[in-house]
């Protein structure tokens, strides 16, 4: 065998996790691999071609905030990109991007290629070297053997992957790559809890045979929007997508070959998303519906192919081009990929530590879908934390456990190892408790800092942050200074604004609180040009609109933090704890929970359950101080 | 680690003649001094001292009880914090009224066991009890976790449960415009529509805290005082309701106030009739009303039987009374019908519009039927059926459906100012976890299993 390669961090796998993880992981310094199968997936997209949303679309900028690549790639690949639920309150806006999926790919390849302490290889892993229940590398499938002192696993579908079409089953990775099943054995001759998932992928249609005029338009936001808070340059030559709707005739069509679905043939085990129905599924659940939503999206600028979103299904592939040809528009539609439904192993979360790294194996980080997560977006903000971690952990630094008041991420890895998950797990804003507090907006403001202190935010783009504090809170103190008077300008503006008129005078603050009101405005009411960009005066606005409220969410957080701050042990023995109710102590020896906030959220254990505990803790302290 | 100020009741419930109220933490003198008014204020006297005084309801500024108050400040305590302890000695319904005063005044309910926990946690408590204090809120919790099904059965539950899913329903429906903002299948859910619904939400909540005071009505007895002057018939009409309503007569021994009950049962509603022994014995309750004694009876009754007589024409005496009594459940009643008309009965209409009035010659047991009926009235008016006979009575449940209702009026304020629907969920959201507290059910993932049971989501 030839000579080892030594590595700090081996990272298994290239997609949206991956490079997260690779990158963090080089940035921080450390000599970094990153295998993969197919060098020419880097970052691919094997499902629908867009990056955010609701509560995905704050995690892509919650990675930007930490130093995270994903935001700063959609931003220069997208075809469109809009602004979700601008009608609604500040929490719940989101950003969502149409991807040119090739763009993407070579746009991620390239900063991977450009970062100095990261190789980038193809080579799959067929076994994972480790010593004494710790990592100490890789073994790839023609032998070689790249030694670690620490690895992440980032292998998405790809653990013992298989697609499903109809009656056909066969070993695959996602779009009919190879699947990885060596290290899936490996993982469960470890003695790991798998559990196997499902997930699904509609056909694709060339754009040429689509008949548009059968359709309504989607547009893009003519403003130019961005993910990244470093962006600056707007992609404003947009493609529209094209909505469209299921007819009768698709549901007979369905209904009359649901036998030959793989998802009601029986031939699938594993657990599927319920946010992400196949049709079938759609249609079998809620048959009360006459019709069900269809979206064309443009894989691309220089493709063809086109992403039905709403068809989702494992059905085979002469019922899909029935089934297409059933939905208005798409008569004539000429299929360029079947839609697949494909199972995957994946690890029972509740094995790893919020750090990501999992408790049976020392230095093992796992990301992604195989931490039982759907979305790219998740698998990038999970990626991130990995390759935060399984750095600083070598490099002897604080590891970085996002509480979740801090980030939808931090939601999404607290619910993943202290809940676990019984179907592929997709992060909601309703998931979030304090959704207030976890803004599009103020996302730089909550992780900026972390993200300088870990090293990935560069001391240039720490300073600009800074002065965009500043600025903030100076126009917020300013705007407590100002009385208004109740003059024809002011009286004028805020009539036009539908609001009640001044009696008196007011300050410029109180007025900006009316709900009618905008920053703009009061502006204009001040005889005033603001010399604060956008993005500054929206924090103004946001946080003067809605102080009462965050400040009810700020209370709501002191208390968990209280809780926070009791430790647990890490040597704890919760079998000698006899007044521990039994599915508590279970419970509790699974999760393993750092801290007294964790367990009070491990469903089972009861406010009882946490009191005993912390007089056990206290007690154990005394003992401690005593010895 | 700083901690809330507890409350709880802290002797055993329904036995002996004193209860006692207890506050530990860092508030729990401020908290008390808010509800106390006495010679001074609680925090300027000394540690470790008794004070005399009474427990205000700052909102109504009417006394609930008298009381004396114990101050212990930290650490020379047995929580090692500061304590206050209330005695109280106006029987269960006093007591709970003071505990829900300093619950509403910024106390959270004690968990069971938890001033032993304190005790143990800030080093009052040896270290080698710690495997005993472990023990003790297992075996409190086991029992209190008892207590609070038996009293959390049947239709109640069921009552709470489709409130919690009519709630469930509409925070389903916001989420969805937020989660799916493209989702077409589901009408956009609007802040007017918010606040109709929070609005019904909330008078749901109401009646079932209305149903704590009738579950209690109907355990201890609704208190009631009969007064008038001399020769009105007050007598006959005691005598009417022991007659016609087989009396439990009790002589509650050791309450320091040597008042005698009796009970009697009005269309199935118990009244505990105070002070009937004043009645027989000197007939002269209108000379006594000086008398600071019966002045409290007056003020704790929740119902209040004035009895006039037709024949004469009423006093400057009566409406000096009628008028002290504003504020209390008072039902009038012009005895003696039998003899002719000198009282001027739309007269005393016109002075007292909303007051119960029923004329009745109780000697030929005219309109006797009406007088209980509407005493019935006054404290079921139907809803008896709603609820069937299952009545909040647990003081955390009350403590709960109180901090929900406050909830709820946020989201309605927040609804009605026309704040984006996301925000007023939050308090939508959080009157459904106090609603799910109650229950004690689990909630963290029934919201997204509605979700995805409602509607037809996913891309």
């Amino acid at each position: 065998m030839a000579s080892n390669m030594k590595y700090d961090v081996v990272v298994i796998g290239a997609g949206h996790a991956g490079v997260e993880a690779g990158l963090a992981s080089a940035r921080k310094g450390l000599r970094t691999l990153m295998l993969t199968i197919n060098l020419d997936n880097i970052a691919f997209m094997p499902c629908n071609p867009s990056v955010g949303g609701p509560a995905k679309g704050i995690v892509v900028r919650e990675v930007d905030a930490l130093g995270g690549q994903m935001a700063k790639v959609i931003d220069k690949t997208h075809i469109q990109m809009r602004m979700l639920n601008t009608g609604k309150g500040p929490a719940v806006r989101a950003l969502r991007a149409q991807a040119d999926k090739v763009l993407y790919q070579q746009e991620m390849k390239r900063v991977l290629e450009d970062e100095p302490n990261l190789d980038i290889l193809q080579g799959m892993v067929d076994e994972m070297i480790i010593e004494d229940e710790e990592v100490k590398g890789v073994r790839t499938n023609i032998g070689t053997v790249y030694e670690a002192d620490a690895v992440i696993v980032t292998t998405g579908t790809f653990l013992r992957g298989e697609i499903i079409l109809g009656d056909l089953k066969y070993s695959s990775g996602p779009n009919h790559q190879m699947p990885s099943v060596p290290l899936a054995d490996q993982m469960k001759d470890l003695g790991f809890d798998i559990v196997r998932f499902k997930t699904g992928t509609p056909p694709r249609v060339n754009s040429d045979s689509i008949d548009y005029s059968k359709t309504e338009i989607q547009p893009g936001d003519d403003v130019p929007r961005a993910f990244s808070f470093e962006t600056t340059e707007f992609i404003m030559d947009q493609l529209p997508c094209w909505l469209t709707y299921t007819s009768e005739n698709t549901h007979m069509i369905i209904n009359d070959n649901l036998h030959l679905s793989a998802m009601y043939s029986g031939m699938i085990k594993g657990t599927g998303p319920r946010y992400c129905p196949s049709i079938e599924d759609k249609i079998v659940r809620f048959n009360d519906k006459p019709r069900h939503q269809i979206f064309l999206e443009p894989e691309g600028r220089d493709t063809k192919e086109v992403y039905v979103q709403g068809l989702s299904t494992s059905m085979p592939e002469n019922v899909q081009r029935e089934m297409l040809a059933s939905v208005p528009g798409l008569e004539n539609a000429r299929m360029m990929r079947a839609g697949y439904a494909i199972e995957y192993d994946a690890l029972v979360p509740t094995q790893l530590w919020p750090t990501l790294e999992t408790k049976k194996i020392k230095n093992l980080y796992t990301a992604g879908q195989i931490n039982g997560t759907s979305g790219y977006e998740e698998a990038a903000g999970q990626g991130l934390i990995a390759g935060i971690n399984a750095a600083s952990k070598l490099l002897g630094e604080e590891e970085l456990v996002l509480s979740r008041s801090d980030a939808y991420i931090g939601v999404l890895i607290d619910d993943l190892v202290t809940k676990g998950t019984n179907e592929p797990y997709r992060l909601l804003t309703s998931r979030a408790e304090h959704r207030l507090l976890l803004r599009h907006d103020n996302a730089d403001m909550r992780l900026t800092e972390i993200g300088h202190d870990i090293g990935l935010i560069s001391d240039a783009r720490y300073d600009a942050f800074q002065v965009k504090k500043q600025n903030i809170e100076d126009e917020i103190e300013r705007l407590k200074g100002i009385r208004i008077k109740p003059n024809e300008l002011a009286q004028s503006i805020i009539a036009e604004k539908g609001g009640t008129a001044l009696k008196d005078g007011i300050l410029a603050i109180e007025l900006l609180r009316r709900p009618e009101m905008d920053y703009d405005s009061i502006m204009t009411i001040m005889e005033d040009e603001t010399t604060l960009t956008q993005e500054e005066y929206e924090q103004v606005e946001i946080q003067v609109k809605y102080e009462g409220y965050i400040k009810k969410s700020l209370l709501q957080v002191d208390k968990v933090k209280r809780m926070e701050k009791k430790k647990i042990p890490m040597d704890i023995d919760y079998d000698v704890i006899h007044s521990l109710a039994t599915e508590a102590r279970d419970k509790l020896k699974t999760v393993k929970p750092l801290d007294i906030a964790q367990a009070s959220r491990i469903s089972g254990v009861n406010p009882a359950d946490i009191s005993i505990l912390l007089v056990y803790i206290e007690q154990g302290d005394i003992k401690r101080v005593n010895a | 680690m700083q901690l809330e100020t507890i409350s709880s009741i802290s002797t055993p419930v329904g036995e002996g003649a004193i209860a006692i109220v207890r506050l530990s933490g860092v508030d729990a003198v401020e908290i008390a001094d808010r509800l106390y008014k006495g010679a001074k204020s609680l925090s300027s006297v000394d540690s470790h001292t008794i004070n005399y005084g009474h427990i205000m309801d700052p909102d109504t500024q009417e006394s609930v009880e008298e009381v004396m108050v114990a101050i212990m400040r930290a650490p020379r305590t047995y929580t090692r914090e500061d304590i206050v302890e209330i005695n109280c000695h106006g029987g269960i319904h006093t007591v709970n009224r003071v505990l829900q005063l300093t619950l509403k005044h910024g106390a959270r309910m004690a968990e069971p066991g938890e001033f032993t926990k304190r005790a143990f946690l800030n080093g009052r408590i040896d270290l080698s009890q710690a495997e005993g204090v472990m023990d003790f809120i297992r075996s409190k919790t086991t029992e209190a976790s008892k207590v609070a099904n038996q009293q959390m059965q049947g239709r109640l539950k069921s009552y709470v449960e489709d409130l919690r899913q009519s709630i469930l329903n509409i925070l389903a429906q916001v989420e969805v415009n937020i989660d799916y903002p493209e989702y077409d299948d589901v009408e956009e859910a609007t802040t007017e529509f918010l606040q109709e619904e929070s609005r019904k939400v909330k008078q749901e909540i109401e009646k079932l805290l209305k149903s704590s005071t009738q579950g209690r009505i109907l355990r201890e007895g609704l208190s009631t005082v009969i007064i008038g002057k001399p020769n009105v018939g007050k007598s006959s009409l005691l005598n009417y309701l022991i007659q016609d309503n087989k009396a439990i007569v009790t002589d509650v021994a050791g309450t320091t106030r040597d008042i005698l009950e009796e009970y009697v049962n009005v269309n199935g509603i118990p009244l505990k009739l105070i002070d009937t022994a004043g009645i027989r014995d000197t007939d002269d309750i209108v000379e006594k009303i000086g008398v600071e004694r019966s002045r409290q009876a007056l003020k704790e009754a929740e119902l209040i039987l004035y009895v006039l007589n037709n024949n004469e024409p009423l006093t400057n005496e009566d409406v000096e009374i009628l008028d002290s009594m504003a504020d209390q459940n008072v039902i009038s009643i012009v005895n003696k019908l039998d003899l002719e008309a000198e009282l001027d009965v739309e007269d005393l209409k016109s002075r007292y519009p909303g007051m119960s009035i029923v004329k009745t010659s109780i000697i030929n047991s005219t309109g006797v039927d009406e007088l209980e009926d509407r005493i019935a009235g006054l404290f079921f008016e139907g809803e008896i059926q709603s609820v069937d006979s299952t009545y909040v009575s647990n003081n955390r449940h009350i403590h709960l459906l109180e901090q929900a209702i406050s909830a709820i009026s946020d989201a309605i304020e927040s609804a009605e100012m026309d704040v984006p629907v996301d925000i007023v969920q939050i308090d939508l959201v959080k009157t459904w976890e106090l609603l799910g507290e109650v229950i004690g059910e689990d909630v963290s993932e029934q919201l997204i299993d509605q979700l995805f049971s409602q509607f037809c989501l996913g891309k």
